[in-house]
Formats: structure tokens, C-alpha cells, sequence
């Protein structure tokens, strides 16, 4: 487990790794989203309230479950990066970032498309909401704040800070629609009782969560790679890359 | 853990510490504010700002939906199961608008206690089914476990 950790995190050996891996997290992230995708739009049957409507949330609901993900990912990170001072660490938080911010956005106009038809209201500044919306100012704080710092180690650390306090606002989010009267209603999924939506319904979303999940490590991988060459550009490892 | 890693790690639970407690109690002193909406409990105990928007949220109670005069205006009670509350209210009503059906309205009172609505939004649940599970749960008498506003 430690050797595995202190492999991953040295740059070529990541570089060289997530490479090999990136086929193979696209092929399976098709096959999750085509399959979750299908089963959701045409298999899955209509709901008794909301009727076809309904189907917005094979996308809206895992886009947020991965935009908060993200942020824990990144809180995990900022933890690493300033107790351990991990330069891997610091790479895949500042990765992570514009990837959550896209999750978030697409989270919020679902939601707001949905709410719509269903409410009759793009939008109220209900706590879920307004939580989430916070939720994308802090990605795209934490992207500010590392392109404002000319010196990266300097600037990871900055937004390591950034990354652990923001976190914070992660339970506000799931706990908002409990502790408080919201227009949105209470977690279908994640509560420890049974989920409330039937199995069949259950079932694409599901492969749509472990599509986006893929998907995640896809992304990731790719602007990890592209970050450390531009990070590591004087280094040798680098040099004998673009050599052979 | 060396010993500094070790202070850094200590260092890092304290601020976290102290924003989630500084979070907390800022949350807890605007808690009035965040509450979305006021229940009919809430209205009837004098809860509720006078002269001043606010939302109330309950259910349609069966039967009571009424349309007087030229049709675009709905009259209903809404209820939380403890107090009722006259709701009046010109315009267009979402789809999921139904008798029984979880609302959430904005506007403000009148002089009679009725409150006079310039929005009505519709609150769904959780509960995502298809339309034959529900009728079987409905035939076998184990209704959907009622929406309940309050929560």
C-alpha cells in the first residue's frame, strides 16, 4: 500500500501509468454512460408524478453527486499537500478543480431545467440551491487563486487552504434539504433507509454514477499528464521523452 | 509522523474545526432567513411577518380547491395536519399543481387571515415510481407515505 502510494506519487512513474491507463477508463466510461444512458431514456419506465420529465435526472443527480465528490477529493488532497508537502498532491487538486466546476454547472442548469416544468421556477434561493451555487464559487475560486500565484509550489499550497476550508460547505450541502424547509425535496439515494425510486429506475442511475465516476478519473488523468509536463519541462525525465 | 507533519496535521483539524463551528453558528443566527418556507402551524401561532412577503408550504387538502369568478382564480386550503390556512391565488399553476399535492406559495395576508398568493411553486417528494407500482400500492391500501412539508 505505502510503496504503491510512493510510486503514484512520483511524476514519471504517474505519467507513464495514467498513459497506459487512458484507453481503457475511456472504453469502460462509454460503455457505462451508452448502457446508463439507453436504460434511462428508453427502458426505464415513466414516473407516476413527474411522467417523462423526470428523466433529467439520470443527469442531474449523478453531476452532483460527482460535484461534491470532487471537492472531497480535493479536500483529501489539500490535507496531503500541506502536511506532507506532496507535489502529486498538489497536481491533482489544481486538476481536479475545473472538472468539479463543470460537474457543479451541469448540476445547477439540470436542476434548474427540471425545476422548471415541475415547480414552475428556474430558480429559488432555497438552501440546496444557494449551497450549491456556492459550491461552484469555491471551484472557481480555487482555479483564481492558483493562477494568480506565479510560483506553483507557493500556489498549491494557497489553494490546499482554500480546498480544506471550502469543505465545509459539503455536508451543508447534503444536509441542507433536512435541516431546513426547502423547495428541494429530501435524498432519494443517500439516506441510510432503502432508496425511494424503484429498482428499474434505480438501475440507470446507477451506471450513469459510475459513468461520471469513470469519466472523473479520465479527465483527471489527462490534465494531470499535461499539467506535469508543463511543470516538469527542465527535468530529465521530460527531456528523455521527447527524445525517443 | 514526524514531529512537524504531526504539528501540521494538528494545525489543519483546528482550522477546521474552527470554520465548521464559525459556519455553525452563523447558520444557526440566520436560520429564520434560510427556512424557506413558514408552515400553516406557523401562520396561525402569529409566526409569520405581517405586511411582508413570505412563503407557506403545506398540502392541498382534498376537495377544497375551488374556482370563483372568471376561472383563472383558485381558492384552497392548505394544511400541514395541524392548522389550515385559506390560500387565494390569480395566475398560472404549475403542472404538478393537484389536490393533495405538496405547495409552496408566496404572498402575504390579508385581513381576514386568508393568504393572498402572487406565486404558487409545487414541492415534490422523493419517491420516484412507475404509474402501475403506484396503483397496486394504492389497490393493496399501502399508500405513498404522505408528502410531508415540514421536513
Amino acid at each position: 500500500m505505502w510503496k504503491w502510494f510512493h510510486q503514484w506519487g512520483s511524476p514519471p512513474h504517474f505519467y507513464r501509468r495514467a498513459g497506459k491507463w487512458l484507453p481503457w477508463l475511456g472504453g469502460l466510461f462509454a460503455v457505462f454512460f451508452i448502457s446508463g444512458l439507453v436504460d434511462g431514456l428508453v427502458f426505464a419506465p415513466a414516473d407516476y408524478q413527474q411522467g417523462e420529465s423526470y428523466r433529467i435526472i439520470y443527469v442531474h443527480v449523478p453531476a452532483a453527486w460527482m460535484s461534491m465528490f470532487i471537492y472531497m477529493v480535493m479536500a483529501v488532497c489539500g490535507i496531503i499537500v500541506l502536511v506532507w508537502r506532496m507535489k502529486m498532491a498538489e497536481i491533482v487538486l489544481i486538476s481536479s478543480a475545473p472538472i468539479g466546476a463543470s460537474f457543479t454547472f451541469l448540476a445547477l442548469v439540470t436542476g434548474s431545467l427540471w425545476g422548471k416544468p415541475m415547480w414552475g421556477t428556474y430558480w429559488v434561493w432555497d438552501a440546496r440551491l444557494t449551497s450549491e451555487l456556492i459550491l461552484l464559487f469555491l471551484y472557481l475560486g480555487v482555479i483564481g487563486l492558483y493562477g494568480a500565484i506565479d510560483e506553483k509550489r507557493m500556489a498549491g499550497r494557497a489553494v490546499a487552504i482554500l480546498a480544506i476550508v471550502g469543505a465545509v460547505n459539503i455536508p451543508i450541502i447534503h444536509f441542507s434539504v433536512e435541516w431546513w424547509n426547502s423547495l428541494h425535496q429530501g435524498p432519494t439515494v443517500t439516506k441510510f433507509d432503502k432508496p425511494s425510486i424503484h429498482w428499474s429506475m434505480l438501475l440507470p442511475l446507477l451506471l450513469m454514477a459510475v459513468a461520471f465516476q469513470i469519466y472523473y478519473v479520465w479527465a483527471l488523468f489527462l490534465k494531470v499528464r499535461a499539467e506535469l509536463l508543463q511543470r516538469e519541462r527542465n527535468s530529465r525525465w521530460v527531456e528523455e521523452l521527447f527524445r525517443s | 509522523m514526524t514531529p512537524a507533519r504531526k504539528k501540521r496535521l494538528l494545525l489543519i483539524a483546528l482550522m477546521l474545526a474552527g470554520v465548521a463551528v464559525g459556519v455553525g453558528f452563523a447558520l444557526k443566527a440566520l436560520n429564520q432567513n434560510i427556512m424557506f418556507f413558514f408552515s400553516p402551524s406557523d401562520i396561525v401561532a402569529g409566526k409569520a411577518p405581517a405586511n411582508k412577503d413570505f412563503r407557506v408550504g403545506g398540502v392541498v387538502v382534498e376537495g377544497t380547491v375551488k374556482r370563483p369568478g372568471d376561472g383563472l382564480t383558485v381558492q384552497f386550503d392548505l394544511t400541514d395536519n395541524a392548522q389550515t390556512v385559506t390560500v387565494k391565488y390569480t395566475g398560472i399553476l404549475p403542472d404538478l399543481f393537484r389536490e393533495g399535492q405538496g405547495i409552496i406559495a408566496n404572498g402575504q395576508l390579508d385581513g381576514n387571515g386568508d393568504f393572498v398568493a402572487n406565486e404558487v411553486l409545487a414541492k415534490h417528494d422523493e419517491n420516484y415510481m412507475p404509474p402501475e407500482v403506484m396503483e397496486a400500492m394504492k389497490k393493496s391500501g399501502k399508500a405513498m407515505p404522505s408528502m410531508n412539508p415540514s421536513n
